[in-house]
């Protein structure tokens, strides 16, 4: 009997089903020398000097196909770039999934494929792996948990502890793309846009930002939470206070009118391929051209400075007159009619 | 209260058609505004355009703006 | 013409602001009804550019804010019906009923769906036509010939799985209930979108009882011009209805909205939460309409019975007799993440817009 061409309860099974699955889908999309042994570990070489760089989480979109990306590409980016912006340069990688039963394999496919490509321009290698498959309605379609290992180079010191007073806040490009392509998909909003998911890899642009200016002080990727969230947890973590001006801010056209049309603030809607960088004063507009000659920084504006605000409070210089204050997003924004 | 915005209708068929605000389209309801044309621009409220806007009142309250401005100098 | 932008400008903001410090010699509180004109004042600083003599002071416009406790209880009891599918505005899922919010009430299996549209409402009925799909219908008039019109399209549509749990408020009793208030209160900012939809007959008790009503927009600018227009009104010592949103608001308003209104609706006494019953300020579906009502359909009544927790005085803030930083509970256990009051349930509460926007409410939670 040909074996179905969704996922079923036998897949997860550990047996001949779930080890044709792995042959089927996830070798021929991730294949490299490690991985191919098929061990229960991957044996890895540890760098000779520096540190390691460790982090994980764990992806459940839906959609799981969206403009700009898909769950395989974003799981891949989104651990990536968590290595990239503590300034380790990401190496390798694990992939779990959870799997629903009936999941058609074609999605699986496209999925595992996608993901394989994404590593592949990250220098990344994804060399272990697990698959478990639950009862339909144990969990939506697939849940991909990503875990990477990336090697930090001595010297390498960013920390929130490191700002001071007159840096300059540089963020990588236009804000709020990620969430609003998301949002403008979901049932009963269904707005027809150009908007796609910044979804992208971000340790690249890093390297080289690294490379022009060793003494940036700190970055950070905002994406849940947005802008708002992180630069309230760095005026926190820091103990000083930050203006961001609003003219300064990249943001795209469509972003910021789904952002009016449905009363949503485009700093606290997601991003998943943009980082905010503090730098010092006199290296900041090197750091930024830096940036801008890199294709995930090409829209990188300075958007704002460390000072000028209460201790761990941030405000915004408004396009209009006077400040206010940006106060981190409580719970998730949903769109509103008053 | 009642967030809306202004939006320009692209589209008519019956009491519904297409409003774009910066790139941006959705289906609107405009059996609140029968008098509506192609190329109005409407206030869009929770999906439903709920006024035309009068493009020569508003230069009219710009003109105004301006010579408040005038006045305080 | 983009109809936002050109009302932004900061250079002709300081300048009416100059005019105002010039012509402002009377001590006044101006009340902006709407809680859209809340945001906007605070989201763009608007209070620094006024001069001492100028309170602005949040009124009871926020129709998240005033829909009462026994409505969303009513709307949770609904989606108990397993057969059931409610959808309800982003504003409402986390307002807290009696006992919990619909989002609670999500988290423990109800079918609720966020609309952006009470069209897109219809659309969810019309493709699950063995459920039935309840659109639970706030707002004020702006919204109310919303619902009205979805009402119509299911109706041409031939959608008889549709129905509305009606929480709508109509502004002119609140309008009275402002007037009998000790408060002093010398002018009005009144809401452009709603006063598009009724004309502005509605504020003649307010002008009789001399106080200035300036219909004013909702970007920065129109917020400006419209207190200097109060502030004119009042050193001249006249007190007329101005429309000052021309380019959205007629006189007479939106005919044909008042007419599909009339035909959908008929007045019911209505509970407004903070404050009370109020005669005759709700809406429901009635006539030829009545097949819609959701609360006929499934033969339930809203409860009116509203107690307020201890120590809240949201029902003095939304009558603008005190402000959140007045509060004992300001910040301290009511937040936007765990809202007690009415105030801070809503983005568009004055409570919650203080706490996000208002450098005074912030400077108090310092203390």
């Amino acid at each position: 009997m040909p074996r179905a061409d969704y996922i079923t309860l036998a897949r997860g099974g550990g047996g001949r089903a779930s080890e044709e699955l792995i042959e089927e889908v996830f070798i021929p999309a991730f294949s490299n020398a490690i991985l191919d042994t098929m061990s229960d570990s991957a044996i890895i070489d540890a760098p000779e000097n520096g540190k390691l760089a460790f982090s994980t989480d764990t992806f459940v979109i839906d959609p799981i196909f969206f403009p700009g990306g898909d769950i395989g590409s974003l799981a891949v980016h989104g651990t990536v770039n968590d290595i990239a912006v503590s300034g380790g340069v990401p190496k390798y990688m694990s992939a779990g999934f959870v799997l629903e039963e009936g999941f058609p394999i074609s999605d699986l496919k496209k999925i595992a494929a996608s993901m394989g490509e994404a590593a592949k321009s990250c220098g990344v290698s994804i060399v272990t792996g697990d698959t478990k498959v639950v009862a339909r309605g144990g969990a939506d379609k697939v849940f991909i948990n990503t875990s990477a290992i990336g090697f930090a180079p001595e010297g390498i010191k960013l920390s929130p502890k490191r700002v001071e007073e007159g840096d300059l806040i540089i963020v990588s490009g236009t804000i709020g793309d990620h969430g609003i392509a998301i949002l403008t998909l979901r049932k009963g909003l269904e707005f027809k846009t150009e908007i796609v998911s910044d979804s992208q890899p971000l340790n690249r642009l890093v390297e080289a930002m690294l490379e022009a200016e060793p003494d940036i002080r700190m970055m950070r990727d905002p994406t849940r939470g947005g802008l708002s969230a992180t630069l309230n947890e760095i005026a926190k973590a820091s103990g000083k206070g930050i203006v961001i001006d609003e003219k300064a801010l990249p943001i795209k056209q469509s972003v910021s009118a789904v952002c009016e049309i449905l009363g949503l603030d485009p700093l606290n809607v997601a991003n998943e391929g943009k980082l905010v960088a503090f730098a010092p004063q006199e290296s900041a507009g090197k750091v930024l051209e830096t940036m801008r000659d890199n294709p995930a920084g090409r829209q990188a504006a300075i958007i704002g400075r460390v000072g000028g605000a209460g201790p761990g409070r941030v405000e915004m210089k408004t396009a209009f007159v006077g400040n206010r204050i940006v106060e981190p997003l409580v719970g998730d924004q949903l769109p509103r009619i008053c | 209260m009642c967030l809306a915005v202004p939006m320009e209708v692209t589209e008519i068929n019956d009491f519904r058609g297409i409003a774009r605000m910066g790139g941006v389209s959705r289906d609107v309801n405009l059996m609140l505004v029968p008098d509506v044309k192609v190329g109005d621009y409407v206030i869009i409220h929770a999906g439903s355009a709920i006024s035309i806007l009068s493009e020569q009142e508003a230069k009219k309250t710009l003109d105004l703006l301006g010579e408040i401005g005038m006045d305080s100098e | 013409m983009k109809y936002m932008t050109e009302f932004r400008d900061g250079e002709i903001a300081e300048k009416i602001a100059g005019a105002i410090k010039k012509q402002s010699r009377k001590k006044i509180r101006v009340m902006e009804f709407c809680g859209g004109h809340t945001i906007s004042l605070l989201k763009y600083g608007i209070p620094d550019l006024l001069p001492d003599t100028i309170e602005m002071v949040s009124g009871p416009g926020c129709p998240v804010c005033v829909t009462s406790r026994g409505e969303i209880d009513t709307a949770i009891q609904l989606t108990e019906n397993p057969d059931v599918i409610l959808a309800s505005f982003g504003d409402m899922i986390r307002v807290p009923g009696t006992s919990e919010s619909l989002r609670q009430a999500k988290a423990k299996g109800a079918d609720i769906r966020i609309v952006y549209s009470p069209d897109d409402a219809v659309k969810i009925a019309d493709e699950n036509r063995g459920k039935d799909v309840i659109f639970f219908a706030v707002g004020f008039e702006t919204t109310a010939p919303v619902t009205a019109s979805s009402i119509k399209l299911a109706e041409a549509m031939g959608v008889d799985n549709y129905f509305v749990l009606s929480a709508h408020k109509t502004t002119p009793g609140i309008l009275g209930a402002l007037l009998a208030e000790e408060v002093r209160l010398d002018g009005f900012i009144c809401p452009g979108h709603v006063t598009a939809i009724t004309g502005t007959a509605m504020y003649k008790p307010l002008t009789d009882a001399c106080k200035p009503c300036v219909v004013s927009g909702f970007e920065p600018l129109d917020i400006m011009s419209s207190i200097l227009s109060v502030v004119q009104q009042v050193e001249k010592n006249v007190a007329t209805t101005e429309i000052n949103y021309r380019r959205v608001v007629s006189s007479s308003g939106n005919p044909t909205a008042q007419k599909i209104m009339g035909e959908v609706f008929s007045p019911v006494d209505a509970v407004w939460r903070g404050i009370g019953v109020i005669p005759n300020s709700g809406l429901k579906p009635d006539g030829a309409y009545k097949r819609f009502d959701a609360c006929a359909k499934f033969g339930l009544k809203i409860t009116t019975d509203e107690k307020e927790t201890r120590g809240c005085i949201c029902d003095k803030i939304l009558r603008g007799l005190k402000k959140p930083v007045d509060c004992k509970l300001f910040n301290t256990v009511c937040a936007p993440e765990e809202p007690v009051g009415a105030c801070m349930v809503s983005d568009e509460g004055t409570c919650s817009i203080y706490y996000r926007f208002g450098k005074e409410g912030r400077e108090v939670a310092a203390r």
